[in-house]
């Protein structure tokens, strides 16, 4: 077992634990905070040793339309990129979540909107979500907090998406794509076979290899009776996936007044701000959704019958607050403290935007 | 023990690289350990810090609000940063180039005269190690062995040559502070 601890950035982490997962190719585009996956991708040369493709597309267009064309023929395949970047990419992820396709799509994200800056963000929660491109679709959406988990989910975001065959995306922000921290690497293992790929994907664009029929992957269906059943299938899929995948984590929560709940490395400024709260007699617990989609909806409920006051600290301007409320149901007030732009609470301002809101209790 | 160190100068002052150099000696050294950079247009000429946070325990934030230690190579990043200096806790500096020096008198102020030195030893890019050596004098974080090997990790095969000369701006380093 290779159980050596590594130091790396979150992004180096993720071209890494994609070479090792076994994955068949990355199509990219370089764009700030998360250029360190290409450059670690073109770095390592896996086309040399597992034959994994690694191309630079023309644009994030073209590179999402790759993921499209590879995922059509059961490959495991992924891009990734930031927040304008995946909104350039947004058309070619509906198609993908029509097609009911596999991919893996990241996006380390910065702030917007527009161009706007290359410091990290939250901005984008709406986007990855609640649609983001058109139609009725979701896709699994992770959200790591630590350089282990953008490593462990690029495992754990494929394979989801192969289950399901939906589309996965890693939602990081840029702080934990840029910062380095120690990581296990998960053990290296070989690309699937041809005879692999077309057992595990019956649907998939492979040649008929004696099947006796073609197999057709598109989104496209123009008898309305038929688009609305395939619409049916999706939405029977998402159900399921929200029976089985929803995760997340508590800390503190055992014994206490007040709830904060925030994702990605928010979880940790806000941990700490917990922290140093509970040596003052202040006891807070921290609910740390993993999945964004599907949302940790039972798990807010269940804390919303113990707790006074929810707080959710967020790197934009109250997004997520959104789905905490609906979780909540109206049973304790729900605020949020937001930093955008590209700027980053700390635990102080946490401890005082709790203050503002419960702090006369 | 905890120790939650910024690093901060002039882009091309090696801030990055010191970081990145003890954030490797930490991992040498079995703990845990966070590199968070300002990534931004720093990295193009402005100014550039890194905080560092080496821990016993798992680090939760690896954004904090004060700091147990300050390395400060330029004025912009004392002003900015000398407030943020936790009472008790040390900021060491280069007074090459500062107008204004610290005034705190709640903590250990260190100046460490790293340009000069670098002079002195004739090559400028044993500045960052130099102070690094200061550093690791004042704060005793971990033992040189592990700096050393953080040393091996960071720096690319082909410039290993130059580690005796590090080891030496490192021990120059320690010999500055008193």
């Amino acid at each position: 077992m290779e159980q050596e601890v590594k130091l790396m950035k979150g992004n180096e982490a993720i071209a890494h634990a994609a070479i090792r997962y076994g994955m068949d190719g990355y199509f990219g585009y370089p764009i700030t905070p998360q250029s360190e996956v290409l450059e670690t991708l073109t770095l390592e040369k896996p086309w040399e040793t597992t034959g994994m493709v690694v191309l630079q597309a023309e644009s994030e267009v073209a590179a999402i339309n790759m993921v499209y064309g590879g995922a059509a023929s059961g490959k495991a395949v992924m891009t990734s990129s930031s927040s304008p970047g995946v909104s350039l990419k947004q058309e070619g992820i509906s198609y993908i979540a029509g097609a009911r396709l596999p991919a893996l799509i990241i996006n380390v994200m910065r702030g917007g909107p527009g161009l706007g800056t290359i410091q990290p963000s939250q901005a984008d929660y709406f986007q990855a979500t609640k649609g983001g491109g058109h139609g009725d679709y979701h896709l699994i959406v992770l959200s790591p907090a630590t350089v282990q988990e953008m490593t462990d989910f690029v495992g754990l975001g494929m394979d989801l998406a192969f289950k399901y065959r939906v589309p996965a995306m890693i939602l990081a922000d840029g702080i934990v794509g840029q910062m380095m921290e120690k990581v296990v690497l998960p053990p290296a293992r070989p690309r699937r076979t041809d005879e692999e790929v077309r057992a595990q994907c019956p649907w998939a664009a492979t040649g008929k290899h004696g099947r006796g029929h073609r197999n057709v992957v598109t989104s496209l269906e123009l008898d309305s009776a038929v688009m609305e059943k395939n619409n049916e299938i999706l939405q029977d899929t998402y159900k399921l996936i929200t029976a089985n995948e929803v995760r997340c984590q508590e800390y503190f929560t055992d014994d206490c007044d007040y709830l904060i709940v925030a994702f990605g490395t928010v979880a940790r400024i806000a941990l700490k701000a917990i922290e140093e709260a509970r040596e003052k007699g202040i006891k807070i617990g921290l609910l740390r959704p993993i999945t964004l989609w599907p949302f940790p909806t039972d798990a807010v409920a269940a804390m919303s019958r113990k707790v006074k006051g929810i707080l959710t600290v967020e790197l934009n301007a109250g997004q997520m607050v959104e789905d905490v409320r609906l979780a909540a149901e109206g049973r304790v007030p729900v605020t949020h403290f937001g930093r955008m732009g590209g700027m980053i609470p700390t635990p102080a301002e946490i401890l005082d935007a709790f203050n503002r809101d419960f702090g006369k209790e | 023990m905890k120790e939650e160190i910024i690093i901060a100068g002039f882009g091309g002052q090696g801030v990055l690289s010191m970081g990145k150099i003890l954030a490797y000696a930490a991992l040498m050294d079995n703990r845990e350990v966070t590199w968070m950079p300002a990534y931004g247009p720093e990295q193009r000429g402005g100014t550039a810090n890194v905080t560092v946070i080496v821990s016993d325990k798992s680090i939760s934030s690896p954004i904090v609000d004060s700091y147990d230690t300050a390395v400060i190579l330029n004025q912009q990043s004392l002003d900015k940063f000398e407030s943020k200096v936790k009472p008790g806790g040390t900021l060491i500096y280069d007074p090459y180039g500062i107008h204004h020096a610290p005034q705190r008198k709640d903590i250990t102020v260190i100046p460490v005269n790293a340009t000069e030195a670098a002079i002195e030893m004739g090559n400028s890019k044993t500045y960052n190690m130099i102070l690094l050596g200061a550093l690791l004098k004042a704060r005793p974080l971990m033992e040189d062995e592990a700096v050393i090997r953080g040393l091996k990790k960071t720096l690319p095969e082909r410039h290993h040559h130059l580690i005796p000369l590090n080891q030496e701006a490192i021990a120059k380093g320690k010999s500055l502070v008193k």
